[in-house]
């Protein structure tokens, strides 16, 4: 039985322009101390898939319609998002780190109260062990100076610290899984790898599972053990890294190869070709393959049925393309 | 910041002289002659030249527009704020008199809107969209459109004529008579924070809803914190950020309307006093009073630079 298992989820926005169905039927697992990578280009639902998990999508004009989120052997959507069960899940069970390191900290709160408000609340720590923890936290992540800096404020620190200090503050209390919903596209390419080497180190200390939600294959390559790829508020294809990188079979996962660079590659060995088109805007959407107007692998099956749901295609590889394509790379 | 108060101080006293000196000018510049109205007063009028020019000798009246100024400004630094001429008293024992009662009121009601905005403004927006909030909203847009001296006739007219419940005017003090002078303050001090709570209600609304759709409240959210702690400890000292320059603006709102408010209910505040002294175009009271309450404002503004550091720790005080 997986740690976290949801099931068809379906998440949508009633917005003045339409319904605009963010996540629609996502099923997604995560094992005990997995590492799985969630990719797909900015705008396909990521961030609203994951917010779902922890029901901190802001109602109205967000309303999770449909689904299970199953964790522990409870379906979390049964309860209300301020629920006591949902306040004891969120933080200490399943934590989340997001994009924005310059607007996710409060501005008016030290660093030390940031950091201990959740220890105080879960753990039932007094404000003087809290802060203690704190501080340890804190060298954990690497930032000097660690008791001093529990009275500065989060605009005394540069984005890269305050990622860290995210880190710390979602590792507080050992949850069981991290989400980390692109934590580093806001920070510069240096500071990008040591941010993920030190989430990878710390998740291995604490047990933690993560989930790295990115629009980057590079992210994904180097750190899931597994990937699901994300279209249009519905995951296309899914499998283990390898399955997914050697034998790709969607064509959007496909695509979204053959425009990364590889590491060793020269200009003439490969053109990188950008996907055709733009992804679609998702109001209204039409009820076949949302990928249809991009893609070269198009069959009349495709603009006649509506949108394949996912297939098993071996090992852990499920697909959802009426195609059978087979592309080594 | 011991330097950043020092340069507002000296800011402030900048301003003050600009009052001064235009409180001045404006008051000599209107039609008429505060000697003509004195004498009516007094039933005088059959001055000859010469005990005139005595009368103006005596109010320092005869001489050139500066070396008034000169004179007020000098008696000012000896602590002395000129001679009323209408009352024909130190205007000292005039501000002594009328000062406490438009303190009091105006404290009373400065209190009240804080309170009571901040209080609205949070509920309204916890419960945005319910009928609370609705109602609360209405009112609150009704109230920053309504003229107050308007609201205490229509008060008058309802609690005091028709329904007998309330004293139609007058002030007694609390020190006196603590029942009798709440129930005469009450419609007064209710037109003086009609405005005040109206709009800070509005505007601690709208503050806390763009708070609540901050990331960072995303991120309290995310750590499993009780509503509770998020409103109290994530949401109102943000939300707060803004109102808090209003609450400054508000002091000089309160001054300004306790000239209206204290005619309407024949209280004998300086807000009163006012509106008399330039009637009878007494000089030295009306300088007296423009003084006072610039003073005011400015120290009040003071204050909310200086809160605002204490709110918000990006302020630097350079
Ligand atoms: N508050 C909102 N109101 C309306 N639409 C929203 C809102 N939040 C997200 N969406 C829509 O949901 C879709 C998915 O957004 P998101 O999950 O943030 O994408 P990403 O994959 O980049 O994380 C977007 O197309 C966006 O228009
Ligand atoms: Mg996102």
């Amino acid at each position: 039985m997986s740690l976290l298992s949801i099931e068809n989820l379906k998440t949508y926005f009633h917005t003045y322009r339409g319904l605009v169905k963010a996540v629609d039927g996502v099923s997604f697992n995560v094992d005990e101390k997995e590492i799985v990578g969630l990719v797909g280009e900015s705008g396909c639902g990521k961030s609203v898939s994951m917010l779902s998990v922890l029901q901190l999508i802001s109602s109205p004009p967000g309303e999770i319609v449909g689904g299970k989120v199953m964790f522990e052997g409870q379906d979390l959507l049964k309860y209300r998002s301020k629920s006591n069960m949902m306040n004891s899940i969120r933080g200490a069970k399943i934590a989340m780190i997001f994009q924005e390191p310059m607007t996710s900290l409060n501005p008016v709160l030290t660093i030390g109260r940031q950091l201990t408000e959740s220890m105080e609340v879960h753990l039932k720590m007094t404000p003087q062990m809290a802060r203690e923890r704190a501080v340890e936290l804190l060298r954990l992540v690497g930032i000097p100076d660690a008791k001093r800096r529990l009275d500065a404020y989060p605009h005394q620190f540069s984005g890269g610290m305050r990622q860290r200090m995210m880190i710390g503050i979602a590792l507080s209390c050992n949850p069981k899984i991290l989400i980390a919903d692109e934590p580093t596209t806001a920070v510069d390419v240096t500071t990008q790898a040591q941010l993920l080497e030190l989430m990878r180190d710390m998740v291995d200390r604490f047990n933690t599972a993560l989930i790295i939600v990115t629009h980057n294959l590079g992210v994904v390559a180097r750190y899931a053990e597994r990937i699901y790829v994300m279209y249009s508020g519905r995951i296309v294809e899914s499998g283990l890294a390898d399955e997914i990188f050697l034998e790709p079979r969607h064509p959007y996962t496909i695509g979204l190869l053959k425009c990364v660079p590889q590491l060793g590659e020269t200009r003439q060995e490969r053109r990188l070709e950008p996907i055709k088109g733009l992804p679609p805007n998702l109001i209204n959407m039409p009820p076949n393959c949302a990928f249809l107007p991009r893609c070269n692998y198009a069959i009349d099956r495709c603009n006649l049925e509506p949108w394949p749901s996912l297939k098993h295609v071996g090992g852990r590889h499920y697909v959802a393309c009426f195609r059978e394509i087979l592309e080594k790379s | 910041m011991t330097s950043y108060i020092i340069r507002r101080l000296f800011m402030g006293v900048v301003v003050i002289f600009i009052v001064t000196v235009i409180v001045f000018l404006f008051i000599r510049l209107l039609p008429g002659d505060p000697l003509t109205i004195y004498l009516n007063k007094t039933d005088m009028q059959q001055l000859t030249e010469e005990q005139l020019q005595e009368l103006r000798v005596k109010f320092g009246l005869e001489k050139s527009l500066p070396m008034q100024y000169i004179d007020w400004m000098a008696g000012l630094f000896k602590g002395d704020m000129g001679q009323s001429i209408y009352y024909d008293i130190d205007v000292r024992i005039l501000m002594t008199e009328r000062m406490p009662v438009t303190l009091y009121l105006g404290a009373l009601a400065f209190v009240i809107s804080g309170v009571l905005g901040i209080a609205f403004g949070v509920i309204c927006a916890l419960k945005r969209g319910t009928w609370l909030d609705t109602l609360v909203t209405l009112l609150a847009n009704i109230g920053v459109t309504m003229p107050s001296f308007w609201v205490g006739i229509i008060l008058i007219y309802i609690l005091s004529v028709k329904a007998g419940w309330l004293p139609v005017s007058g002030y007694i003090s609390p020190f006196e008579d603590f029942w009798e002078s709440t129930r005469r303050i009450i419609m007064p001090v209710t037109c003086l924070a009609l405005f005040p709570v109206a709009s800070l209600t509005r505007l601690t609304r709208s503050s806390m809803l763009e708070v609540i759709q901050q990331d960072y409240i995303r991120t309290a959210w995310s750590k499993g914190l009780k509503e509770r702690l998020i409103v109290s400890r994530h949401t109102i000292k943000n939300a707060l950020i803004p109102v808090i320059t209003v609450i400054g603006v508000q002091v000089a709102f309160i001054f300004g309307g306790s000239v209206l408010i204290e005619s309407v209910f024949n209280i004998n505040g300086i807000g009163r006093l006012a509106t008399q002294a330039v009637q009878n175009q007494d000089y030295q009271v009306v300088q007296a009073i423009t003084l006072i309450m610039a003073i005011m404002v400015v120290i009040a503004n003071l204050i909310v630079d200086i809160s605002y550091g204490w709110l918000d720790p990006r302020i630097r005080y350079e």
